[in-house]
């Protein structure tokens, strides 16, 4: 078991076509995704070749891709003035999982895009992550999918290259993942810690949760409130930023100390109130978890 | 990116919102003719500057030591006044509880016709991050900073949060109008302006609009007296918002992140003295803690982005290397589609041309981190090469010489 993904989900690509779509692509294929379908706009009824020779079909909209090949989910490499307006095309279509990668999308179109995906079923990853991987299985996004291990550590982060670190030192200790989920950087994002601790505690799979939050907005506090309330299972957290300066912004969109609101030291606080056995240090996220495991840790 | 008050309220009178009338100045001189042009016996000098808290501020000497002036807003009666106010502040630093200790330098000065207030109001639109939408903010204690109230009285603060598709809602702008007790001209004046703040926020990609103080003069007008509007950057990098590009003031700007920005780079300056080059906004937070944590303190905040080519590390070297407190320098790099060996040659390539004159120290891994590895070796070059993020923090610190 995992969450959201496995070796099933059959993922359509808006924007195979272009640069970033390409790479990926060929990443995705590589690691045993299903890329059932492109969708790049005018481009609809040739197909896309990989590295590797496999022909996929490329279709002109989404709702013909999922029409003639069964897509349920979809992965977003359209440029960001046009990114929001490709997940709205794809929650149409009725896809539940739109991972959406692309970097830089104005705030106001993810304002946008938030309430109208409110009224749909769909579930938005992102805007601007790393997508999700279930280990062995399938990965939806742009992460390096050798160093994740098959396991049944989940792991959930704003970030990206840190989520890659953490996947990193769990695998060298010999803790692999049930699934990895980076859900971004952003100010306004589809899904939450809270909606991802939600689901790993309900999957029996999931032994335990690494969650990587950094500086900036409440949604660690508000992760930290539904531990407290709802998990037993182990929880390891880290929070990056801690000495960030206030009123900057460190690169993530999201990423700032606003009024005094945001600090790690908040995050820290109210996650350590909620039995959550934090770390300070970003190299020692892996080994607290082991020690949690072995019950060494707090 | 923030504009300055009197480029805000040129935008505000675009949009229809009630604004006092004035003019900006850059000598003496304009300040004098603006001030005639206004005609009105009272005018206010204002110092512009992207940072709050201008009229409790003090005016330095250009050592930064000798005080000259206290506050940023100044009222005068004739012409003369105006060019005297205006050449006591034009060219002097301004520090206010916003600008640090080194203030900002004050380039310009906004000369605007005087009013007669009878009330000051708080009115401050900004994103609600939780709830997904902007969020309207109201107090009755205009002039007051809102962390301050909301810090104090909570419960003075109203807020009503809104579609952007359907804008705020005529029952929303008379709910605050109704808190603000308001009445007559002055609430349907209060209820209006509320309402083109909210539009002109959605339309013009804003990050925050406020209005502190929004006033009720003595003859019941509604006037937006200060103005403070920061624009989405990336609205501005999208070609969303032409109009407003040309109003960026850089000299606002730290010259150094603005230049990292004009590379693609995202850079923040800090006080310390260990340079970082990291990729990855995350990872590169966490490098900076963890560089604390082992007993130096970070020079800057440096993300490469996932897709860093040689050009940019180049550049990267080079903004770190500006900085004269740098005393070691960092790289901490996972590999995730920024290829190691990739960047190895970028670095080595760096190092030379740049003529790197303080030791660097770097901890590589993923995607092909052996050749990475193999080409840092092979470089000839003096490179520490760190096995772990802790490791490298560690050797970096060792390298500048703080500890032993």
């Amino acid at each position: 078991m995992s969450i959201l993904v496995d070796k099933s989900t059959k993922v359509v690509v808006q924007g195979l076509t272009g640069e970033a779509g390409t790479i990926h692509g060929n990443g995705m294929l590589d690691y045993g995704t299903q890329v059932v379908a492109g969708v790049t706009p005018g481009k609809g009824g040739t197909s896309w070749e990989s590295k590797k020779g496999a022909k996929v079909p490329v279709f002109n909209t989404v709702e013909e891709a999922v029409r003639r090949t069964g897509a349920d989910a979809s992965v977003v490499f359209v440029p960001g003035i046009a990114a929001a307006d490709g997940v709205m095309e794809a929650a149409a279509a009725g896809i539940p999982l739109v991972v959406c990668i692309t970097e830089g999308i104005s705030i106001m179109d993810e304002v946008r895009l938030r309430a109208y995906l409110t009224r749909t079923k769909t579930r938005m990853i992102g805007p601007n992550c790393p997508g999700l991987i279930t280990p062995g299985e399938t990965k939806l996004g742009i992460m390096p999918g050798y160093i994740h291990k098959p396991g049944d550590i989940g792991v959930v982060s704003r970030s990206g290259t840190l989520t890659y670190e953490v996947v990193w030192q769990l695998s060298a200790l010999g803790l692999g993942q049930s699934t990895a989920v980076g859900i971004g950087g952003d100010p306004v994002q589809g899904t939450d810690f809270v909606d991802v601790l939600e689901l790993f505690n309900r999957d029996e799979k999931t032994r335990a949760v690494v969650m990587v939050g950094e500086i900036g907005g409440t949604m660690e506090e508000e992760a930290a409130e539904f531990i407290r309330k709802n998990v037993k299972k182990p929880v390891v957290a880290f929070i990056g930023g801690q000495t960030a300066p206030p009123g900057k912004r460190m690169g993530h969109a999201g990423a700032i100390i606003q009024g005094g609101k945001g600090t790690a030291a908040a995050k820290y606080e109210a996650l350590q109130a909620a039995g959550v056995a934090t770390v300070r240090s970003p190299a020692e996220i892996g080994r607290t978890m082991k020690a949690r495991l072995e019950g060494k840790a707090p | 990116m923030n504009l300055h008050e009197f480029q805000a309220k040129e935008v505000f009178r675009k949009h229809g919102i009630a604004v006092p009338a004035g003019i900006a100045a850059e000598t003496p001189d304009q300040a004098a003719v603006a001030f005639q042009k206004l005609g009105v016996p009272v005018a206010v000098v204002k110092a512009q500057i992207h940072a709050g808290g201008r009229g409790k501020g003090t005016f330095y000497e250009s050592d930064l030591k000798t005080v000259r002036l206290q506050g940023g807003v100044k009222l005068v009666r004739t012409a003369t006044e105006a060019k005297d106010m205006a050449s006591k502040i034009l060219g002097f630093p301004l520090v206010t509880k916003q600008t640090g200790p080194q203030g900002r330098v004050v380039r310009r000065v906004y000369v605007e016709a005087g009013c007669e207030i009878d009330r000051e109001l708080y009115l401050g639109i900004v994103l609600d991050r939780k709830a997904g939408r902007p969020v309207v903010m109201a107090s009755r204690e205009g002039g007051m900073e809102i962390e301050e109230v909301a810090e104090r009285n909570p419960e003075a603060i109203l807020k009503e949060t809104f579609d952007i598709g359907h804008g705020l809602q005529a029952y929303q702008a008379r709910r605050l109008a109704f808190g603000m007790g308001l009445s007559g001209e002055s609430f349907k004046q209060y209820a209006k302006i509320v309402g083109q703040l909210c539009r002109l926020y959605v339309e013009r990609d804003c990050s925050l609009l406020e209005v502190n103080p929004l006033v009720v003069t003595k003859q019941g007008t509604v006037l937006a007296l200060d103005a403070k509007m920061g624009v989405d950057e990336r609205a501005i990098d999208l070609k969303k918002q032409p109009e407003l590009e040309p109003l960026r003031d850089v000299e606002e700007e730290d010259p150094v992140e603005h230049e990292a920005t004009s590379y693609g780079l995202n850079y923040v300056s800090m006080e310390g003295n260990i340079g970082c080059m990291v990729n990855g906004a995350g990872l590169a937070m966490a490098t900076m803690d963890i560089i604390k944590q082992a007993g130096g303190a970070p020079a800057n905040f440096l993300d490469v982005g996932g897709g860093a080519n040689k050009d940019q590390v180049k550049k990267a070297f080079k903004l770190l290397l500006a900085n004269g407190s740098v005393r070691a320098l960092f790289i901490n790099i996972f590999g995730g589609i920024l290829r190691c060996d990739v960047l190895a040659q970028g670095i080595v390539d760096a190092v030379k041309e740049v003529k790197v004159s303080v030791p660097v120290v770097v901890r590589l891994e993923g995607t092909n981190v052996e050749m990475g590895r193999e080409i840092l070796k092979g470089s000839g070059l003096e490179i520490t090469a760190a096995s772990d993020m802790a490791d490298g923090a560690r050797k970096a610190i060792e390298a500048a010489g703080l500890k032993k």
